[in-house]
């Protein structure tokens, strides 16, 4: 199958962004190409440019936005840019073909899945409806999925995001493509359906020989599939090579930061606390979600189910699960943002499980949140300075105070002091993230829970922001809870790991113990799927180096 | 400490190339067109006095039902004679129907200003305190609920007829129907803000709830509530013409394009004028308040489309 | 499916529970003597005693709501004052000419708008897209009345085209029924277009913006088909609400048109009622028309749910 034969050939391509844009051109003399049988990554972080490459191919851009002024795409050897959009659309879905993000969204919410599949068979071909049901099932097994004639039959919202993203490949796949354009599929993924995904593509391309173009900002995923490996930057092509190039001979400041942010799945060592007591614990922490109906039983979700923690002082504890492990769940019963059904919750031996709002208020300060989102994380309507201050304020502190404190605080988190007065839509995500960080340690607390405080940042910033959290929880005793679904980014930070599933704390241990023998088929299961657990991404960094 | 202190100089700072809201809003089409017809109204009704030296409730029998552009003397109730043209012509009662439709401006642009901003106050109260204290809450949705399923125009109607037809039960009874949707409006707003990590983020800095309200919450009421309220002004002048119209609302005396319409209904197939004047000037005051909503809607709140 | 159903319909007790009590409580809550109030300026003091023993008003609250709300479920709306029949049966000799006039007015918005919102959406920022936003601007703003009499005075007095008022009663000639039907049902479903129309224009702009939109451009389909099978079909739940809520105003509307076009239905029924200080009939048209409202929003509710496989299971 090893067909050397060129599918897609991108030279100098140029698409323009509309006008007041901050830089001109969406993407600037992009050239490459992908054969028969090849796994192509173009990976960038967040205004690289890498996705508006792929629509471009597709000739899916919204068409006053982004138009392409220069350069050529050519698919099996024919031009496809700038064609009428018939022509355009009979090759969509017949010779190329593309998947996306979102599966959540990216199906038709009212029209069952097989009809779905179906309707790509009904434009381009004209197969009788009893060929194109049978074809249906025969993709929907090609691409794993239990009980096709029945699955065939569902909506999209009966189906979990695994099974959405396989109907979105076999609608791919349906007409056999020689081109799949894979936009970030994965991202929106847990780790274990990602790394079933990832196989599922690469299986598939192995024996369809299709070339596939993959796009994605994880470096670790890069290092799981591709053949050859694009860099972008804002809109620019930084290298490409192959990925063994990429990864130990790339001597592209860019391409080796990206590669060094990747955070190796070997916990650096740490020195266990085991001395004083704890200041944070919980006992049987219980929280359910239920409606309770007139009618029947409502469907009860047990979020967290008698967890049991313990954080002293000085001390990372890493709480890691996919979605729906109950993790964010105890995260906001400590903070008492929700409250908790039962068991307790203690903070310096106090119990503040069934504490009244009123009663709550002065313990508040003792355990502060950082969120995951830093662009709703902050009031946009308030200066970064009056968002800091408001902590210290309510307990008493005078504004001059709370300011200088605030002005200390910018130094501590890495930012000017003299930005106080600034808005939160004049700083990156990164520095909106310190400010949170900045917010919590305005009010001494003795807890401080990060809820995947760094997993909506790009890699290289993600990399700093970990840094200082991991100082300020030194510089002032903190116990940190680190709350995150990457046990990459888990195994640098924290010095013990919990590992939930469905609301159950399934392991719990020092984290080198933990990476290095899991006890519990599940954990084992999540090290086993983060993408590129085989590659160490440190080799080609330090042999430049 | 290994991360350096990141300056955060200008160039640094993102920029935002959207023009500030009151740019935009001074460059939109539909607040230019409505505010400019707008003022024109409000100024009608503020001069009305140096607009005609007529009372709109001088009666001149002998001069009924004549057609616009009618010269003649018109007498005021004092007796005192003008010499005028009468542009939109007089009713049956001889009054100058230019007059009355000057005059109705001010009643017009009272009750909707007034409607909107009782309803939005009295809303926003309710909706705040429902979106934000749960068993509050389910108690006055249900009657708000209620009180929605009740059409407007009957609710009005026997609100006025019970109190007694004047302006401000007219005022109140057009005020009741329009606070369940502020109330639905602000409730939806607070109950989306309140799950925003920047309130759960002052929540537990201890920020007491009154405080979270005034400084978290109501701030993003308030682009949404403008649109709301001027869509409500302008519903409320066309309620208080229907009202008046079908003789339910302010006393037929009082000058309001509503009442100079329904005293023009008997003789409307020979005189029509007396029901086109005022309904031109009404439909054009509703329209210029209905666009500035449309732009303000726009500018201010763009996903607001379509929700009112 | 058959649970949703239920809950939804049993949603329909409490809500229509509130309006009996807010239309029960208006009149016992105004300051001053309700039989006074009903009575009017120039009635005996033998009058206002009538009408307090008519009402009932010598028992407590509690007794007096319950007795009402008992007669009503038992169709039994009472008495009327000023015509002395049966709230019943005026109604329901009143209720065709209304009907007819609601049903014609909707069917005409519907096949007018829904097209014309679906182009708009479609041709975004084109002058077809203006032109219809123009006009439904200007659809919300003008009275229904200004609009009865712009049509009477062009189509009926000076064009002698159609009547100019008056309804003929379907059983005396389908013809004449829906002749007499246009001027009216025309007037009235001018807001109702301009409604329609652009809440379908802003459904279908919101669902063009969808991954799964896209999803259908990549998979080649052409762009008629993008627009009915998966925009249409989407957008149609936020549409069958606001039809929802139109009703609501049609009811409005249909008070006035009947009033300017002198069709003897409800509408017109109401008006006398209250400048006849009818209380019981009044009361017994709120209650009426509110339980439409409900009604129609619960069909709507099951409509949608039928719309969006979401909702059903």
């Amino acid at each position: 199958m090893n067909d050397p034969r060129t599918v897609l050939d991108i030279k100098g391509l140029t698409v323009r962004l509309p006008k007041d844009s901050d830089r001109e051109n969406a993407i600037e003399d992009i050239s490459f190409c992908v054969n028969a049988g090849e796994i192509v990554c173009v990976v960038g972080e967040s205004g690289s440019g890498k996705s508006v490459t792929a629509q471009t191919v597709m000739g899916l851009n919204p068409p006053d936005q982004l138009t392409p002024t220069a350069g050529s795409i050519l698919l099996n050897g024919d031009e496809i840019l700038n064609i009428p959009q018939p022509m355009l659309r009979k090759l969509r879905g017949e010779r190329m073909a593309m998947i996306f993000q979102e599966p959540m969204t990216a199906l038709n919410p009212v029209i069952r899945v097989g009809d779905q599949i179906a309707e790509m068979l009904e434009i381009h071909t004209d197969m009788s409806v009893s060929e194109r049901n049978a074809r249906v099932i025969e993709v929907m097994e090609d691409v794993n999925l239990p009980d096709a004639p029945s699955m065939a039959k569902s909506y999209p919202h009966q189906l979990s995001g695994g099974q959405r993203q396989r109907i979105m490949i076999a609608i791919a796949l349906a007409l056999e493509p020689d081109l799949l354009i894979a936009d970030e599929p994965t991202t929106a993924l847990d780790v274990t359906t990602q790394a079933q995904i990832l196989d599922l593509i690469k299986d598939i391309q192995r024996r369809h020989g299709t070339a596939v173009l993959f796009i994605t900002h994880d470096f670790g995923v890069v290092a799981q599939i591709a053949d050859k490996v694009v860099v972008m930057r804002n809109g620019q092509m930084v290298e490409q090579g192959t990925m063994d190039h990429m990864l130990h001979h790339s001597i592209e400041p860019y391409t080796r930061m990206l590669i060094s942010s990747v955070p190796p799945l070997i916990p650096p060592k740490r020195a266990l606390m085991t001395k004083g007591k704890p200041i944070l614990s919980t006992q049987s922490l219980v929280k359910t979600y239920g409606a309770k109906g007139w009618f029947g039983k409502g469907r009860v979700v047990h979020a967290a189910k008698r967890v049991e923690l313990e954080v002293r002082r000085g001390e990372t504890l890493g709480v890691v699960g996919e979605s729906g492990s109950g993790k964010s769940t105890v995260a906001r019963c400590i903070v008492r943002l929700i409250n908790p059904n039962g068991g307790e919750i203690l903070i310096d031996g106090k119990d503040i499980a069934g504490l009244s709002q009123k009663a709550l208020r002065p313990v508040r300060k003792d355990v502060q949140i950082v969120f995951q989102d830093p662009y709703r994380s902050l009031n946009p309507r308030r200066s970064v300075g009056k968002s800091i201050v408001e902590g210290p304020m309510n307990f008493g502190v005078s504004k001059t105070a709370a300011f200088k404190r605030a002005r200390d605080l910018m130094e501590v988190v890495g930012l000017s002091p003299n930005a106080l007065d600034r808005y939160p839509h004049q700083f990156s995500g990164g520095q909106r993230q310190r400010i949170c960080i900045a917010r919590a340690l305005a009010m001494e607390p003795d807890v401080l829970i990060a809820d995947e405080a760094v997993s909506a940042l790009d890699v290289s910033v993600q990399a700093q922001v970990l840094e200082l959290l991991d100082q300020v929880r030194k510089d002032f005793d903190l116990a940190m809870l680190f709350i995150t679904h990457d046990l990459r980014v888990a195994a640098q930070i924290c010095d013990r790991i919990m590992v939930m599933k469905l609301g159950e704390v399934v392991e719990q241990g020092p984290t080198a113990s933990v990476y290095a023998n899991p006890q519990h088929e599940y954990t084992r299961i999540l090290l086993d799927a983060a993408p590129g657990r085989d590659v160490d991404f440190t080799a080609g960094v330090s042999a430049v180096r | 400490m290994n991360t350096e202190v990141l300056p955060v100089e200008d160039d640094e700072i993102v920029k935002s190339n959207k023009p500030s809201p009151w740019v935009r809003l001074a460059k939109n089409t539909s607040v230019r067109v409505g505010g400019f017809l707008f003022s024109i109204i409000l100024l009608m009704s503020l001069f009305a006095s140096l607009l005609t030296p007529l009372d709109p409730t001088d009666i001149n029998p002998s001069n009924r039902l004549k057609p616009p552009g009618y010269e003649g003397t018109l007498r005021d109730n004092d007796g005192n004679k003008y010499q005028v043209t009468a542009r939109m012509g007089t009713d049956t009662l001889g009054r100058d129907i230019y007059a009355r439709v000057v005059y109705g401006a001010r009643i017009s642009l009272i009750v909707g200003i007034a409607v909107a901003l009782i309803s939005v106050a009295v809303g926003t109260f309710i909706g705040l305190v429902a979106g934000y204290f749960r068993w509050v809450d389910a108690i006055v949705m249900r009657f708000m609920d209620g009180l929605m399923a009740i059409p407007a125009i009957l609710l009005a109607i026997s609100l006025v007829a019970l109190s007694g037809a004047s302006l401000t039960a007219v005022i109140i009874a057009i005020s009741v129907p329009e606070i369940p949707r502020v109330v639905r409006l602000v409730r939806s707003i607070v109950l989306s803000i309140r799950e925003e990590p920047y309130v759960e983020a002052a929540i537990s800095v201890g920020t007491p709830t009154y405080l979270i309200l005034w400084r978290h919450v109501l701030p993003n009421t308030i682009s949404p509530l403008i649109v709301q309220g001027t869509f409500i002004c302008g519903s409320a002048i066309l309620l208080e013409a229907i009202l008046s119209f079908l003789g339910v609302g302010i006393p037929p005396e009082t000058p309001t394009w509503g009442n100079i319409m329904a005293e023009g209904r008997d003789f409307f197939q020979i005189y029509p004028h007396a029901i086109f004047f005022p309904g031109i000037f009404l439909s054009l005051t509703v329209l210029a308040i209905n666009m500035l909503g449309d732009g303000l809607r726009d500018t201010l709140d763009p996903r607001m489309e379509g929700k009112f | 499916m058959l649970v949703y159903l239920i809950k939804r319909i049993l949603a329909v007790i409490p809500v229509m529970l509130i309006v009996a009590v807010i239309v029960f409580l208006m009149l016992r809550l105004t300051p001053g003597d309700p039989a006074a109030i009903i009575a009017g300026d120039a009635a005996t003091s033998a009058d206002i005693d009538l009408i307090r023993e008519k009402l009932g008003l010598e028992r407590s609250l509690i007794e007096q709501f319950v007795l009402w709300i008992g007669n009503m479920l038992g169709g039994d709306f009472g008495e009327s004052f000023y015509y002395k029949r049966s709230v019943t049966s005026m109604i329901s000799d009143r209720i065709w000419p209304t009907l007819a006039l609601a049903t014609f007015t909707i069917v005409i918005a519907c096949v007018v708008a829904v097209p014309l919102g679906t182009l708009a959406a479609y041709k975004q920022g084109s002058w077809l897209d203006r032109t219809v936003m123009g006009m439904s601007v200007l659809g919300f703003s003008v009275p229904v009345f200004v609009i009865g009499y712009v049509l009477i005075y062009v189509f009926a007095v000076k064009l002698d085209w159609f009547p100019v008022q008056g309804y003929q009663p379907i059983a005396d000639g389908f013809g004449g029924f829906i002749y007499r039907l246009i001027l009216p049902s025309s007037a009235l479903s001018v807001i109702f277009i301009a409604l329609i129309a652009r809440m379908t224009r802003t459904s279908v702009l919101e669902v063009l913006n969808e991954d799964y939109i896209r999803t259908a451009r990549a998979k080649g389909l052409s762009e008629t088909k993008v627009m009915t099978r998966h925009a249409l079909r989407n957008a149609a739940v936020p549409i069958v609400t606001v039809i929802g809520i139109a009703i609501a105003v049609l009811i409005s509307g249909v008070v006035v048109t009947e009033s300017v076009f002198v069709i003897p239905g409800l509408g017109t029924l109401t008006i006398d009622a209250i400048q006849g200080r009818d209380y019981p009939t009044v009361q017994g048209l709120i209650m009426l028309f509110s339980f439409v409202y409900v009604l129609i929003n619960l069909v709507i509710d099951v409509i949608y749910s039928l719309l969006d496989p979401r909702i059903r299971y």
